[in-house]
C-alpha cells in the first residue's frame, strides 16, 4: 500500500449530508474485476449529463457545469471536504479506488460511514474526522478563497489552514502506523498465525460442527 | 480474556469474547472468522491479491460462494448457463468468481445450481451461516445473519483479501444498541414496517459505531424470515452487524438444514447456542424504544432510507426543519423524487414494482405478496411488476405451493433467482424519472437505474401498489378479501 506522510493540496467540496457509496461509484463501474480504472467515474451521475457505461471515452461524454468538482478552480484538487455521513451504504471498495483514482489523498468531514472508513485506510486513502462548525469554517473560508490549499501532516494529526491555524484530529494507533508506513496489514496478520492456530484448534474442540461441514 | 467471567454481557459482547484470537496493545483485536460468503462483484480483486502476493486461502471450507449480483433474472437469459449472460462484462465478472473457486477449491454454488441463490438467502437456508458464527462477506447486507444470533457484517475487497489469507479481521469492538420493540404488531404490519420505523426514528447515521441487537415482544414474534429482514436493514441504520438472540424459534429454523448439525453434534451445538442472548441487566450505550402499536405500514419518499413515513402521511415539507443539512437534504429529494411537499402519500403513482431483494425475498414475503395479488390484476398504468424469488430453493417451494401462478395471473413476472432490480447490475432497472414500490433497501438516486425513483415497502404493500397503480393502506385490501 501506498504510504501516506504529508499531503498539502486543494480542497474541493462535496457539499451535501448522506452521500452514499452508490453516488460515488454507480453499480455498472463495479463489473471491473480490477482495483483501478474508477477514477473518471467518481460521482458519475452528478459529473456528467448523460448516464454512463464502462468502457467508453468518458472525456467525449457531456459534463455537468454545475458541479464543483468540474469547474476549473478545483481542478487537480486533492484534498474533499464533505458533510455527515459520508460513504453511507453498500461497503463498495471501489468508492475509495474511485476517489484515489480521482487523486483524492483525503477527506474531511465531521462523520462517515463505517465500512467506508474502514475501506479508506485500506488504501492510503485518509478520512479525518472534525467536527462540524469547524467542518462549516473549512467550507466557508474554501469557497471565498480561490485555490484554497490544506496540508494534512498525519505524523502530527493535524490539518493545517492557509492562514497557519492547525486543527488537531484523532487517528486509531493502528491505522496510522500502517498508513505512515505504506503496510501490508495481512503480512502483519500472519506473523500472529500461531495465536490463530492455537486458536482455531481449540475452536475446533469446542464447535466442532464449524469445521469440514461444508466440502 | 480480559473479562471476568461474573460481568454481565450484552449477545455481541459474547460473540466477540469467543472470537477473540488476540488483544493487542493499540486497541486493536484479531477476530476469528467462522463463516465466510463470497459474491462476484467484490471478490475478483481480493482472489488477484492472494496471487499476487503467493497467498493461499487459510481455510477454504469456512468459504462459500455463489453469483448473485450480475446473474440474469429473465427466464430465457438466464437458461443458457454463465455464457449465456448477454452483458459481456457481467458474464466476465461470473466466469471470473467461477474460475477463481476452482482454482482455489472453494465450494461454490454456480449459477443454475439448486443451491444458487442471493449470498444472504442461501446462507441461513443451507445451514452455512449458523448461530454464534462470525459470518462476513463483501457486501454490507450480510447484517441479515445475524437474525440467527450470529455476529454478522459487510467488509470492503480488502478485508476479503484478508479473511481469506489469514480467517481473521483486525478490529476494535463496537459500542452496544438496543433497539426494543415491545407489543403486538397490528395485521398488515411487518417485519419490514417495523426495521423501516427504526430507520425513520434513529436517521441512516443514528447505528454508526454500534453492534444493534433488537429486542423485544415484537421482534420475539417474528418468524426467521421476518428478523432477517430486520438485521439486514440494520445497515441503513449505520450499524455493520445487526442480531437477535437465539431462542426457540431460531433452533426450529437451524434444525435439519443441510449444513446444520445433525444427531450428537446437534446437542451438543444447542446446549452451546443457549447461552446466545444478552445477559438480564448487561449494560448497553444506547437504548431505542419503539411500540409496536404505533407502527404503521410503511413508505419511503426520499432519497435515504431515513426518509420514510406511514402510508397514511403526506410527503414532509422542508419549512418545518429547522437544520439547514437537513432542509437542503429534503429539498434535493422532493426535486430528485418529483413530489410535492404535503402531497399525499397515497397520491404518488407506481410505474413499476419490484418484489424480492435479500431484504425481502424469501418464502414468507412471497406468500405475502401472493395473498394480496391472489385473485386480483395489476394496474394497467403498472409497466411491469417482477417478482425476483431469492434463491433456487425459494423459487422451488414457491412453485410448489402454486404462488407462481397467483403472480402470473394477476400479470406479474416470476423470474429467476438474483438481486435484481434491488441495485439494477443486471437488465432489470428503472427508466429515468420511473416511480417503483419497491421491496429492496436503498432509495438511493439512481440506484435500481438511472434516475428511477424508489419507494421502499414491505411485499404486501408493493403488491397493493401494483394492483391499484398508486400506493394504498394494504390493510383496506386485506379488510376488503
Amino acid at each position: 500500500m501506498r504510504a501516506f506522510t504529508k499531503h498539502k493540496g486543494v480542497a474541493a467540496p462535496m457539499d451535501r449530508a448522506n452521500v452514499d457509496t452508490d453516488l460515488i461509484i454507480p453499480k455498472q463501474f463495479l463489473k471491473s474485476i480490477k482495483r483501478s480504472g474508477f477514477g473518471p467515474n467518481l460521482f458519475d451521475e452528478l459529473r456528467y449529463l448523460d448516464e454512463g457505461q464502462p468502457g467508453q471515452d468518458h472525456s467525449k461524454r457531456p459534463i455537468n457545469p454545475d458541479f464543483p468538482l468540474n469547474h476549473p478552480r478545483y481542478q487537480g484538487a486533492s484534498v474533499l471536504l464533505a458533510r455527515k455521513n459520508f460513504g453511507c451504504g453498500s461497503s463498495r471498495e471501489h468508492a475509495p479506488w474511485a476517489l484515489d483514482g480521482h487523486g483524492f489523498r483525503a477527506i474531511i468531514a465531521p462523520s462517515f460511514a463505517d465500512i467506508f472508513f474502514n475501506n479508506c485506510f485500506k488504501n492510503g486513502l485518509l478520512p479525518i474526522v472534525l467536527e462540524e462548525e469547524i467542518v462549516d469554517q473549512l467550507f466557508t473560508e474554501m469557497y471565498a478563497e480561490e485555490g484554497y490549499e490544506l496540508v494534512v501532516d498525519l505524523e502530527e494529526q493535524v490539518v493545517i489552514k492557509p492562514n497557519g491555524e492547525t486543527l488537531a484530529f484523532e487517528v486509531d494507533a493502528f491505522r496510522k502506523h500502517c498508513l505512515l508506513n505504506g503496510l501490508d496489514d495481512i503480512g502483519l496478520t500472519l506473523e500472529d498465525a500461531d495465536d490463530i492456530r492455537a486458536y482455531e484448534a481449540k475452536r475446533r474442540e469446542q464447535a466442532p460442527w464449524l469445521f469440514d461441514a461444508v466440502k | 480474556m480480559g473479562h471476568p467471567q461474573n460481568k454481565k454481557q450484552t449477545l455481541y459482547d459474547k460473540l466477540w469474547q469467543d472470537h477473540l484470537v488476540k488483544s493487542r496493545d493499540d486497541g486493536t483485536a484479531l477476530i476469528y472468522i467462522d463463516r465466510h460468503l463470497i459474491h462476484e462483484v467484490t471478490s475478483p480483486q481480493a482472489f488477484e491479491g492472494l496471487r499476487l502476493a503467493g497467498r493461499k486461502p487459510w481455510r477454504t471450507d469456512s468459504v462459500v460462494a455463489t453469483p448473485d449480483h450480475n446473474v440474469p433474472s429473465h427466464v430465457e437469459e438466464r437458461a443458457g448457463g454463465i455464457e449465456g449472460i448477454v452483458d459481456e462484462v457481467s458474464r466476465i465478472q461470473v466466469k471470473t468468481l467461477n474460475e477463481n473457486c476452482e482454482d482455489f477449491g472453494i465450494v461454490e454454488f454456480g449459477i443454475n445450481d439448486p443451491g444458487q441463490g442471493i449470498v444472504h438467502v442461501i446462507g441461513p437456508e443451507t445451514g452455512a451461516t449458523l448461530p454464534g458464527m462470525t459470518v462476513v462477506c463483501g457486501d454490507s447486507h450480510t447484517s441479515t445473519h445475524g437474525a440467527l444470533g450470529a455476529l454478522a457484517h459487510g467488509i470492503g475487497t480488502s478485508e476479503v483479501e484478508h479473511v481469506m489469507a489469514t480467517q481473521c479481521l483486525i478490529q476494535k469492538k463496537m459500542k452496544n444498541m438496543l433497539v426494543r420493540v415491545d407489543g403486538e404488531l397490528g395485521p398488515g404490519v411487518t417485519a419490514k414496517d417495523v426495521v423501516l420505523a427504526i430507520i425513520g426514528k434513529i436517521g441512516t447515521a443514528g447505528g454508526t459505531g454500534y453492534a444493534i441487537e433488537f429486542g423485544g415482544s415484537a421482534i420475539r414474534s417474528l418468524s426467521m424470515e421476518g428478523r432477517m429482514t430486520v438485521c439486514n436493514m440494520a445497515i441503513e441504520a449505520g450499524a455493520r452487524a445487526g442480531m437477535v438472540a437465539v431462542d426457540d424459534v431460531t433452533l426450529e429454523y437451524v434444525k435439519g438444514k443441510p449444513y446444520a448439525p445433525k444427531g450428537e453434534m446437534w446437542e451438543l451445538a444447542v446446549a452451546n447456542w443457549s447461552r446466545l442472548h444478552s445477559d438480564d441487566g448487561a449494560h448497553f450505550d444506547a437504548v431505542v424504544e419503539l411500540k409496536a402499536e404505533e407502527i404503521e405500514p410503511q413508505v419511503s419518499w426520499g432519497t435515504s432510507p431515513e426518509m420514510v413515513v406511514p402510508v397514511s402521511a403526506l410527503v414532509p415539507s422542508p419549512a418545518d426543519e429547522n437544520d439547514a443539512t437537513k432542509k437542503a437534504g429534503i429539498e434535493r429529494a422532493l426535486e430528485y423524487m418529483g413530489l410535492e411537499a404535503g402531497q399525499k402519500i397515497t397520491d404518488i403513482a407506481l410505474d413499476r414494482v419490484f418484489i424480492g431483494s435479500c431484504t425481502n425475498s424469501r418464502i414468507e414475503d412471497l406468500r405475502a405478496a401472493a395473498a394480496v395479488a391472489k385473485g386480483r390484476k395489476k394496474a394497467d398504468s403498472v409497466k411491469q411488476v417482477l417478482v425476483v424469488p431469492g434463491s433456487q430453493a425459494v423459487k422451488a417451494q414457491a412453485e410448489k405451493e402454486g404462488l407462481d401462478k397467483v403472480f402470473i395471473e394477476a400479470g406479474f413476472e416470476w423470474r429467476e433467482p438474483s438481486c435484481s432490480m434491488c441495485l439494477a447490475m443486471n437488465a432489470d432497472k428503472l427508466g429515468a424519472g420511473e416511480h417503483c414500490a419497491s421491496t429492496s433497501n436503498r432509495n438511493f438516486e439512481g440506484r435500481q437505474g438511472y434516475g428511477g425513483r424508489t419507494h421502499l415497502v414491505s411485499p404486501s404493500m408493493a403488491a397493493a401498489a401494483a394492483i391499484a397503480g398508486h400506493f394504498v393502506d394494504v390493510r383496506e385490501m386485506q379488510e376488503a378479501a
